[in-house]
């Protein structure tokens, strides 16, 4: 029985060796053909040698997850081959290298066929009929390793070289027919009876949309794009760099990248850029997000709009720097000594990324105020085929710019002493905002307590209005900040039990949901994605309705929960969380819930995978 | 009659003013440099509202607030960041840095530094007093090793640095030397760094009247003696014929002669101490260096850039090639 487009690959090599070109080439090619596929990216905190790999999931209807069982399993070391070949389920296959592993090494499962590539041997070959040296060609074995898989799944070769000439553009493109060439000798090693022996099959899907094959670094570095970001300072780290290398690779779109001496310079250079009315914003993870919370503090008592990315990984300190966790939810939240308004989202998928980034921009500016968006190292680092961008309700608010006009118009009053009130109370909370360079726009700023103008005011008569001023802007961002912005319901509107995520357990938990209700469980999911200001009033109608609320998160402590609980007095009745530094796969997801159902497990801890 | 508009005088030492009276200690030496940067302003007669006098945390991180311009009073040791910020979002703007020894060579040592890697357009003004003023007289980055004014419980087990030498092996392009109490030439040196293109340090050496009692007023005024001879305690470098300036930035050799020369100056000449211009050269600035990679910002500048349909407010930037690299179907 042939199973079609429903399969699970991975591919693993020591890094820098281009296991990431491979799953590129193995994804690209899939998505051409009309496929949705989902990617799942694993390395180390290490440049070359050490183990890293990617597993990638294809279907026909569009995937949010990776799945535990591995339908084919490319190697070319002995160390994937040791870590992973037991992930590969009865039926499947494994590919290795009979030059480096041995067979009876491997705790493969029954049921499961090998294959040895011969790696060498068709290199040999291209080599001497392109008289290149061998030695030149050995990053090669990925595309061998990738063609030789599709060939198993009888997939159309045409769409291997489409990929291709995707990835290889300008003059890199001289590389496609030669790795072409590589890929047809791969498929021709690979024959009709294995292909026969083997139930997996990925088929072309005609007339299937235009889609992007989108990581959240891509779709983050898009939104700001699109929102009309212009300056961004950062200073590296992983996996928030990609975004900032990004940004700096495209200039045509005129926006300035400056890496900073460090992360309190980054924040503080967007904050002083913001200040001049370019829309700016910084990049970090973890650790350099802890170093801004004096800059954010700053920008929140001084009103300017920046925007903020913090993409999560695992900690505390450096913790597990490449791998993912959801651990700075209430950190995000409280960043900062003393209060100032901040409005955080955490976007829970690529497409999310743009959105969230765009709006971010908008409401930076309409409440004047730092936005944290709060995104993961999963998002990060996993590629999804997601919905082109639709960008026909997106519209750029500024928000309460002085015009000129105005200005000029209070100078020709009476008691215009030079300068602007750039702090005066308002009843929502939001004043007008001049920029220097603005004739008799003239204002200060200071991280003291201060008064209209900007000068440093120590009296509780200035003090009460100033601070009540600023806060409750937030009141004001919570009832214009669109609902499905802040929170999304998915399935039916009541059921027994209502599962709670947000970020990158979205995913999973989306794609559990049909296989859960075929099992009879009366189940829905709450996508909370507005942390600040909280949705309190409809999530408490919603989680009101459930019997049993169950929260999914990757941290140990549950920190949406405790949210949820600060916010509403609502208390999760179960929780299933994993720490391990990897995503929840759509599997875990499944068996922990169906574990709650049944058994009512209070907490379930995930540890699946490497 | 004939007015010459070019040389109308529009503003005035007393225009940059603002209505807040300075807190500062009676005798205090940031007074001096207040007015002098004031005056420095007027002659160089900048439109205030295309100014931005930034500063950091401490004592004369106040600075701005006194000044009628654009002012920003930020994070302890941050200045020259969010400064930097500004100038390169918006290269139109004057851009102006005042703060303290602490601020900048201490807590903010780390900008301090990677500013001259960057040679921004910045005018960066160090009132250098030896302490920390306003947390009550803490030994500072620039108090020598074994000193001990009135407000140390023991002496100094830190050694001092010496900023310019500093700056000069960072890449500042215009590194200078005055005092507070020579208000003539303190207002000549800060209007030529506000002039200079480029980041520009001019360190102040200013008299703490409460805390540092070792280098006070007197003390400055004080004659010194040398081979039995007696000498000002401060001089000028021009006076005695000193040239700091590279005069072709294009001559590497120049530029190396002048970097070693004005570092032995710099150390100084005990008990003497050299006020003045020890090292000046005109190189690209920093937005001058990425303008060829990024040719919008040779149209525009970042905070002008436009970004949406003003009508509609349509955001305007077409990513259809950026989709492009990323789509299934581009192919």
């Amino acid at each position: 029985m042939e199973i079609t487009n429903q399969f699970s690959w991975m591919i693993g090599g020591p890094q820098g060796t281009g296991v990431d070109s491979s799953a590129t080439l193995f994804i690209r090619a899939c998505a051409v053909a009309g496929l949705n596929v989902y990617g799942k990216r694993e390395y180390h905190s290490n440049i070359m040698g050490e183990h890293s790999y990617f597993q990638v999931r294809v279907s026909e209807s569009p995937v949010h997850s990776h799945v535990d069982p591995i339908h084919l399993l490319a190697t070319f070391d002995d160390e994937t081959a040791r870590i992973h070949a037991h992930e590969v389920v009865e039926g499947g296959y494994f590919f290795y290298d009979a030059n480096v592993t041995k067979l009876e090494n491997l705790d493969l499962a029954p049921g499961v066929k090998t294959l040895a590539l011969p790696y060498s041997q068709i290199l040999e070959e291209v080599a001497a009929e392109t008289g290149q040296p061998v030695a030149k060609l050995q990053i090669m074995k990925n595309t061998i390793a990738v063609a030789a898989s599709l060939a198993m799944c009888k997939f159309d070769i045409q769409y291997i070289e489409k990929a291709l000439k995707g990835i290889f553009t300008g003059s890199k493109a001289k590389l496609v027919p030669l790795n072409m060439k590589v890929a047809e000798k791969a498929y021709a090693v690979i024959a009709q009876e294995l292909i026969d022996a083997f139930p997996y099959r990925i088929s072309a899907v005609p007339d299937a949309p235009a889609r992007l094959i989108l990581n959240g670094t891509t779709a983050a570095a898009l939104g700001k794009l699109k929102a009309g970001c212009r300056f961004q300072s950062y200073y590296p780290i992983t996996p928030a760099s990609d975004e900032s290398v990004y940004l700096e690779g495209h200039p045509e779109y005129g926006i300035n990248v400056v890496q900073c001496e460090d992360e309190i310079a980054a924040c503080c250079m967007a904050v002083g850029a913001a200040l001049t009315g370019v829309r700016a914003a910084t990049s970090s993870s973890g650790p350099g997000f802890g170093l801004k919370a004096e800059g954010l503090g700053w920008a929140g008592i001084n009103e300017v709009p920046v925007v903020v990315y913090n993409y999560q990984r695992g900690g505390p300190s450096t913790g597990l720097p490449t791998r993912h966790e959801q651990g700075d939810l209430l950190y995000s939240l409280f960043i900062g000594h003393g209060e100032f308004p901040k409005i955080v989202i955490a976007p829970g998928d690529m497409s999310e990324c743009f959105y969230d980034s765009f709006h971010a921009f908008n409401w930076a500016d309409q409440y004047q105020t730092p936005v944290i968006v709060l995104c993961d190292k999963s998002l990060a680092n996993n590629t999804n085929t997601v919905p082109t961008i639709d960008e026909s309700g997106l519209r750029i608010n500024r928000g309460r710019l002085v015009t000129d006009e105005k200005l000029a118009e209070l100078a020709q009053q009476p008691d215009y002493k030079g300068q602007f009130a750039r702090f005066a109370y308002s009843e929502d909370g939001v004043s007008e905002r001049s920029l220097p360079g603005q004739e008799h726009g003239i204002f200060w700023n200071t991280g003291d307590e201060h008064d209209v103008w900007g000068h440093i005011a120590e009296d509780p008569e200035i003090r009460v209005p100033m601070h009540s001023k600023r806060m409750k802007k937030l009141l004001l961002a919570a009832k214009e900040i669109p609902q499905d912005l802040q929170y999304k319901l998915y399935g039916p509107e009541n059921a027994d039990m209502t599962i709670v995520v947000w970020g990158s357990t979205k995913g999973p938990v989306l794609d559990a949901l049909p296989i859960l209700q075929s099992d009879g469980i009366s189940v829905n999911m709450l996508q909370i994605r507005l942390m600040s200001p909280f949705p309190t009033e409809a999530v408490s109608q919603i989680l009101s309705r459930a019997k049993v609320k169950v929260g999914v998160e990757q941290n140990f402590t549950g920190q949406l929960a405790r949210l949820v609980r600060m916010e509403t007095g609502i208390k999760m009745d179960h929780m299933v969380v994993k720490y391990t530094g990897r995503p929840m796969s759509e599997t875990e997801v499944v068996n922990a819930l169906r574990d709650i159902a049944k058994k009512q497990t209070e907490k379930v801890v995930l540890t699946y995978g490497h | 009659m004939v007015t010459n508009m070019s040389s109308t005088v529009e503003y005035k030492a007393k225009d940059y003013k603002s209505d807040v009276h300075p807190d500062w200690c009676p005798g205090c030496g940031d007074f001096g440099i207040v007015n002098a940067i004031q005056q420095a302003m007027a002659e160089l007669q900048l439109k205030p509202s295309d100014v931005m006098m930034y500063s950091g945390v401490g004592c004369s991180s106040k600075t701005p607030h006194y000044i009628k311009t654009y002012g920003v009073h930020t994070l302890h040791g941050r200045s020259l960041p969010f400064a930097t910020g500004s100038k390169l979002a918006n290269p139109n703007l004057k851009v102006v840095v005042a703060g303290g020894d602490g601020d900048g060579y201490g807590i903010g040592a780390g900008h301090f530094l990677n500013a001259g890697r960057r040679n921004v357009d910045l005018a960066y003004i160090v009132y250098n007093n030896e302490v920390y003023g306003l947390t009550k007289g803490q030994a500072s980055p620039t108090l020598k090793l074994g000193a001990q004014p009135k407000s140390l419980p023991l002496p100094n087990p830190n050694d001092g640095i010496n900023p310019l030498a500093i700056a000069i092996s960072a890449g500042y392009t215009f590194v200078a030397r005055s005092y507070a109490f020579d208000a003539k030439h303190l207002k000549a040196t800060i209007k030529q760094a506000i002039e200079h293109k480029g980041m520009a340090l001019v360190d102040v050496l200013q008299p703490c009247p409460t805390y540092n009692n070792l280098h006070t007023k007197d003390w400055f005024a004080e004659e010194v003696e040398i081979n039995g001879a007696k000498y000002p305690r401060t001089y000028h470098l021009d006076a005695q014929g000193y040239d700091g300036k590279v005069h072709n930035p294009s001559d590497p050799q120049e530029i190396q002669a002048k970097k070693l020369q004005a570092i032995q100056k710099v150390q100084g000449n005990e008990p003497q101490v050299a006020l003045g211009v020890f090292y000046q050269v005109e190189l690209p600035d920093f937005i001058e260096r990425v303008k060829p990679n990024i040719p919008l910002l040779q149209q525009y500048v970042s905070a002008k850039m436009p970004i949406e349909d003003p009508v509609t407010h349509v955001p305007t930037t077409d990513l259809t090639a950026a989709y492009a690299e990323v789509s299934t179907t581009a192919y």
